[in-house]
């Protein structure tokens, strides 16, 4: 017998305590309102600014403006952006223009790991989503915009629509149908990374972005 | 094993010894202050996280449901869990002893020659004490979370399971850093001591060839390993190296994503006073074709270590509802004032005594459930429910009754004294009778010069105890 069989043969050689499943649909409907889209815009920035993030309403057409002055503020030379996605590609090709260095993401990370990690001031990605409750930006890295753009770069920028701020944890999950499949990694980011390990003084940028950027469309909103 | 002569040492060691290292802390004034401070801080941190009391009791109802409803489906959500994870290219090993997990994240690490292994924050990697066997096997296991970097440095062991350095001051710390790491100069500035870990723990990420890490929530229906954390460090040691290693114990298991919202809300709001973690990663699956980062390999060992005695019993079962927000510390009388160190296991404080007893056996941990006055706290703000003091008091009664044929538990009557067992069968057989009660006492107060002056570890701190000269009820008569 494996250890596998003989954990699984003590476990159902144990009394059978069977619960019935708790109703987490009717708690939310009871505990959480609806809100309208302006409310859950205004919720979301309030959760995701109390953790330090800074968010700065847009336009459609006019986000890049903001993402050229935010840089230029922050004086970064370059950002790592995704042309596989229209955001990344316009990026890419307009701030080019102004003097911002645009790498891509485009190789393995086995092929540039050390620069990734040395040489990679900022970088832009969109959000999936967000949630209003807790000031969270929802984000499913892919092939175009991989994983490690989000957590490397010491300063993250992030364009979100805000037409996709989602009340709870909970309704995300239901209106997106998550349970039919997620993808290899999906991350929940409420703002820049943080401890509070020396004497619960908190301190931002421990390992993650020490900044980060939200630019959210608010048009229609 | 020798009792340690600091409170701390390189290894958790059994109970033995627990009276004594308690007492050390208690006679240390600074470590009494930074616990009390400490805790008052996480207290009320939590408390501002529940203004609404309805809110907070239908939600930790909700909450032990939900844990109590996937513990009575455990062996069937286990299958499910693996076959979902070996669907989605996750790797699944199971160990029923430390010594077996060891032995598969050492050989997982040795099929791939690794020679650094960067861990995430792992309670259970601390409760099999991986480092140290990664240690005799040759591979260096660098610990990236910034509180268990820090005891790490200090060769010591995390004193609170979610905030591992509370017992360490910035100033200890900032010496610490500059006797340890090469070209730092002392500082205790929080910023600044935070950027060296930054710094130092960046190239080994980017230089690791494992990264391994626990587990807060796996989920069955969709194969999905769910993280919780603030500092990214979890995220690199998940995404940066080659081979990502997840452990956690057979019981932190849900079957449904509908399952997470509530657990998170209470976890992050009972531990550290959060609304939400800054990241809550959920991993499904190891790089796909045409994906340019994350791990080749996933892999998940799913550790027993005592959690199937635990199961076996109706009562004790409770225990695994955990979530591991450690409230139940922060509002524990004797953790602020022992710290975690003191109890010598991995998990301190009341979880570790409800815990301790299944992974070491009653034979190490039979006192541990009596460093408790019952005031219930624990029980009080456990986010799912767990009758904590309910277990003590069970626990008690498992240690120091005489042993008898087919235990529950491991290590059953290892407390038993027939002595002071005789002494209560007989202070029981005189209080249930009138006429011995009386005659006890009036004994009692005739003779009560012959009390002994030394009485045990009562008089090492207080006067002998002594029945007084005339009972109360003959104080009585004499008045009417
Ligand atoms: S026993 Fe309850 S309060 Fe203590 S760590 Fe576990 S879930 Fe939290």
């Amino acid at each position: 017998m494996s250890a596998r069989d003989r954990i699984l043969a003590r476990l159902n050689a144990a009394p059978v305590m069977n619960k019935p499943e708790p109703d987490v649909a009717a708690w939310f409907a009871e505990h959480r309102s609806e809100e309208t889209p302006a409310e859950k815009a205004a919720r979301f920035r309030h959760f995701i600014e109390l953790a330090h993030a800074e968010v700065y309403s847009v336009s459609r057409g006019g986000w890049l403006q903001k993402l050229w002055e935010v840089l230029s503020a922050k004086q970064i030379g370059k950002l790592l952006v995704a042309p596989g996605t229209s955001h990344g590609q316009r990026a890419q090709s307009e701030l080019s223009a102004l003097g911002i260095d645009c790498p891509s993401y485009a190789e393995p990370i086995e092929n540039w790991k050390e620069t990734m990690f040395h040489d990679i001031p900022a970088s832009f990605t969109a959000a999936r989503g967000a949630i209003a409750e807790t000031g969270t930006l929802i984000l499913w890295p892919d092939a175009d915009e991989p994983r490690l753009m989000s957590l490397v770069p010491p300063v993250h920028i992030v364009l979100l629509d805000a037409a996709n701020i989602y009340n709870t944890l909970y309704e995300t999950m239901q209106q997106e149908g998550w349970k039919n499949g997620l993808p290899t990694n999906s991350l929940l980011i409420s703002g820049p990374s943080k401890t509070a390990d020396i004497q619960q003084t908190l301190a931002y940028g421990a390992h993650g972005p020490k900044e980060l950027v939200v630019l959210m469309i608010e048009e229609n909103v | 094993m020798n009792a340690p002569q600091t409170p701390h040492a390189l290894h958790f060691m059994p109970s033995a010894g627990f009276r004594a290292r308690s007492k050390e802390v208690v006679d240390n004034p600074f470590l009494r202050q930074s616990f009390r401070g400490a805790m008052d801080f996480l207290m009320s941190k939590r408390a501002a996280q529940f203004p609404d009391p309805v809110e907070l009791e239908t939600l930790r109802t909700l909450g032990e449901q939900i844990r109590q409803y996937n513990l009575g489906k455990l062996p069937e959500l286990l299958v499910q869990l693996e076959s979902n994870l070996t669907r989605n290219g996750i790797q699944v090993h199971w160990a029923e002893t430390p010594e077996e997990a060891n032995q598969i994240i050492l050989g997982l690490c040795q099929k791939h020659s690794a020679k650094l292994m960067v861990k995430g924050k792992s309670m259970v990697s601390e409760e099999i004490e991986l480092n140290h066997a990664a240690e005799a096997a040759g591979i260096d296991a660098l610990e990236s979370d910034m509180g268990e970097y820090i005891v790490q440095l200090a060769h010591e062991k995390p004193s609170h399971i979610i905030m591992p350095a509370i017992h360490k001051t910035k100033e200890q710390i900032a010496k610490l850093f500059h006797e340890n790491v090469p070209g730092v100069e002392y500082t205790d500035n929080v910023d600044a001591l935070i950027q060296i870990g930054r710094n130092v723990l960046r190239e080994k990420f980017l230089e690791a060839d494992v990264g391994l890490s626990g587990v807060n929530f796996a989920v069955a229906e969709t194969g999905t390993l769910c993280l919780v954390e603030n500092e990214g460090n979890g995220r690199m040691c998940t995404t940066a190296p080659a081979v990502h290693i997840a452990i956690t114990g057979i019981e932190k298991i849900v079957e449904k994503l509908d399952h997470i919202p509530p657990l998170y809300s209470l976890l992050t709001r009972s531990a550290t006073g959060q609304n939400i973690s800054t990241y809550f990663n959920m991993i499904s699956g190891p790089r796909k074709a045409g994906e340019k980062d994350g791990p080749q390999e996933v892999h998940l060992v799913l550790l027993d270590n005592g959690r199937t005695q635990a199961y076996a019993d109706e009562q004790l079962r409770k225990t695994l509802q955990c979530i591991r927000c450690g409230a139940c510390m922060n509002h524990c009388p004797v953790y602020t004032r022992i710290g975690g160190h003191a109890y010598g296991t991995t998990y301190p404080g009341p979880i570790g005594k409800i815990i301790s007893p299944h992974m070491l056996g009653l034979e190490a941990t039979a006192t541990m459930a009596t460093a408790s006055s019952l005031c219930g706290a624990c029980g009080e703000v456990c986010p799912v429910k767990i009758p904590i003091p309910e277990l003590l008091m069970r626990l008690r009664e498992e240690s120091f009754s005489a042993p008898h044929e087919n235990p529950t538990m491991r290590g059953q009557g290892a407390g038993y004294n027939a002595t002071v067992s005789a002494i209560w069968r007989g202070w029981a057989w005189v209080y249930r009778s009138p006429a011995l009660y009386r005659l006890a006492t009036w004994l009692g107060s005739r003779f009560n010069w012959l009390m002994p002056s030394k009485q045990g570890p009562w008089t090492s701190v207080r006067v002998p105890l002594k029945p007084a000269p005339k009972r109360l009820r003959d104080m009585l008569k004499e008045r009417a």
